[in-house]
């Protein structure tokens, strides 16, 4: 395994703590979606500290994570390991190592407050699933909470947008341009 | 009491009932709320994974028009109400950070403006008593557990919540209505909310396990006071045991005896509760 110290620099300009990490495991045990990780929470600072940068940027723990805050909260050492993984996501993003669908809702969910200033929930749902490529595939569960969701008046049916949809398009192009 | 109120882009959907149950509620107890104008998503996690100065930006923009009216904010979704506080945090601590944002909004921001989830609010001890003295419908013999989820209370440090692994700020509250607030080790567990709309198979142990909590409680429902949790909870947990998830307002208004207005709020849940016409016969 390569140490690659332009990562741990990369890091640590971030979230300089890391090296407070002594493997305790607090963070591992009060994770509630480790079951489906295959590096937990403990293992990610590890191997962030010893820059094995290619084993952590693909991680299916970066987009399984759901930034609960649990781990964060209850770190010994204060390290902010969901800033960890918000950094991680975007470096994994930037480099194209990601495998995983996460990255899609933040897309979708952005361009809808660029487009309006706020999120529509039912064009939400459509947008993903035309990105994910199952506009028509919507399994049995979802069609019924769709359906009942429908019938109960919980659906806003149109999109409105706010009036400052200018700032909006201001602060996003400013973020395009600065990256 | 008059303060800004910042629904957020749930309330105006699948939590409708959350937002008619607090205005009705609040009003009842001398709360006026002052929708924030033109208020923007406050772009929840997502904005927070892509880039953190949109992160700060989209929540300041709300908390520059309440200021500028010279008005405090109330946010209910608890997704909100981090990424609002967060936002007052970061724009304090930061000063360049905030002139760069007061550049691209192109309006001012002090930090004068104090942000309160709805729950604060009806603790507030004035308020409060107003609480005790609208009950007219006694929910007595009702057991719930209340549930808070992740954001009310982590990150402790910006939040300033509640404590973190046992708050019970919605316990005393929804004990004013006489209903049986009954102890569970899940307040704060993680519902898995996040990837309700991409990964379910995710989420189901995840709600599973807090279904399973409230059941070994004996809890006859869950109140929660925020709609990503109660949304997932109400979706996605399992028949034939399925109990009501109720937002902590609409048993406040149903304590109050706003029955009028809560045949809205009840029409909107996917699992009808019963108790609603027990507690009223």
């Amino acid at each position: 395994m390569k140490r690659d110290l332009a990562f741990i620099r990369k890091v640590t300009d971030e979230v300089p703590e890391i090296y407070r990490c002594y493997q305790c495991l607090t963070c591992t045990l009060g994770c509630p979606l480790t079951f489906a990780m295959d590096l937990h929470p403990h293992e990610i600072l590890k191997y962030v500290q010893l820059g094995a940068r290619e084993k952590v940027l693909k991680a299916s723990t970066l987009w399984v994570c759901a930034s609960c805050e649990a781990c964060a909260t209850r770190c010994p050492h204060e390290i902010e390991i969901v800033t960890l993984m918000d950094l991680l996501r975007r470096m994994a993003k930037e480099e194209g190592t990601v495998t995983e669908q996460g990255p899609v809702l933040n897309r979708v969910f952005l361009e809808a407050i660029r487009k309006r200033g706020r999120v529509h929930e039912l064009s939400l749902v459509l947008d993903l699933k035309r990105k994910t490529g199952g506009l028509f595939r919507f399994d049995k569960d979802e069609m019924r909470f769709g359906l009942a969701m429908f019938r109960r008046g919980k659906l806003k049916l149109l999109p409105r947008s706010i009036k400052g949809t200018d700032v909006m398009k201001r602060l996003f192009s400013r973020l395009e341009k600065e990256r | 009491m008059k303060i800004g109120y910042y629904p957020g882009c749930s309330l105006e959907s699948t939590a409708r009932e959350y937002d008619l149950s607090f205005r009705a509620v609040a009003s009842k107890v001398g709360v006026e709320l002052i929708e924030i104008p033109d208020w923007n998503c406050c772009g929840a996690s997502s904005a927070h994974a892509v880039d953190p100065l949109l992160a700060v930006a989209l929540p300041a923009r709300n908390l520059m028009i309440a200021e500028a009216m010279e008005l405090d904010v109330t946010a209910p979704c608890a997704a909100c109400f981090l990424r609002l506080m967060e936002a007052k945090k970061r724009m304090a601590e930061d000063v360049s950070l905030r002139k760069e944002i007061e550049e691209i909004l192109g309006r001012q921001y002090r930090g004068t403006v104090k942000v309160y989830h709805p729950l604060t609010i009806f603790s507030q001890a004035t308020i409060k008593k107003k609480v005790r003295g609208a009950v007219v419908n006694k929910l007595k013999g009702l057991k719930i557990v209340c549930y808070y989820g992740c954001y009310l209370v982590r990150p402790p440090e910006i939040t300033h919540f509640d404590d973190p692994e046992n708050p019970m700020i919605m316990d005393k509250l929804i004990g004013l209505t006489g209903a049986q607030v009954l102890d569970w080790s899940w307040k704060v567990d993680c519902c898995g909310g996040g990837h309700a709309l991409l990964r379910p198979e995710l989420v189901e142990p995840l709600v599973n396990e807090i279904m399973d909590g409230a059941h070994k409680a004996g809890a006859y429902g869950i109140v929660t006071a925020c709609p990503l949790c109660q949304s997932n909870l109400e979706t996605r947990q399992k028949e034939p045991k399925a109990v009501p998830i109720f937002y902590f307002t609409e048993l406040l208004g149903l304590a109050m005896g706003l029955d009028k207005e809560a045949k809205g709020w009840w029409k909107r849940h996917l699992i009808t509760p019963k108790v609603v016409k027990t507690a009223l016969g």
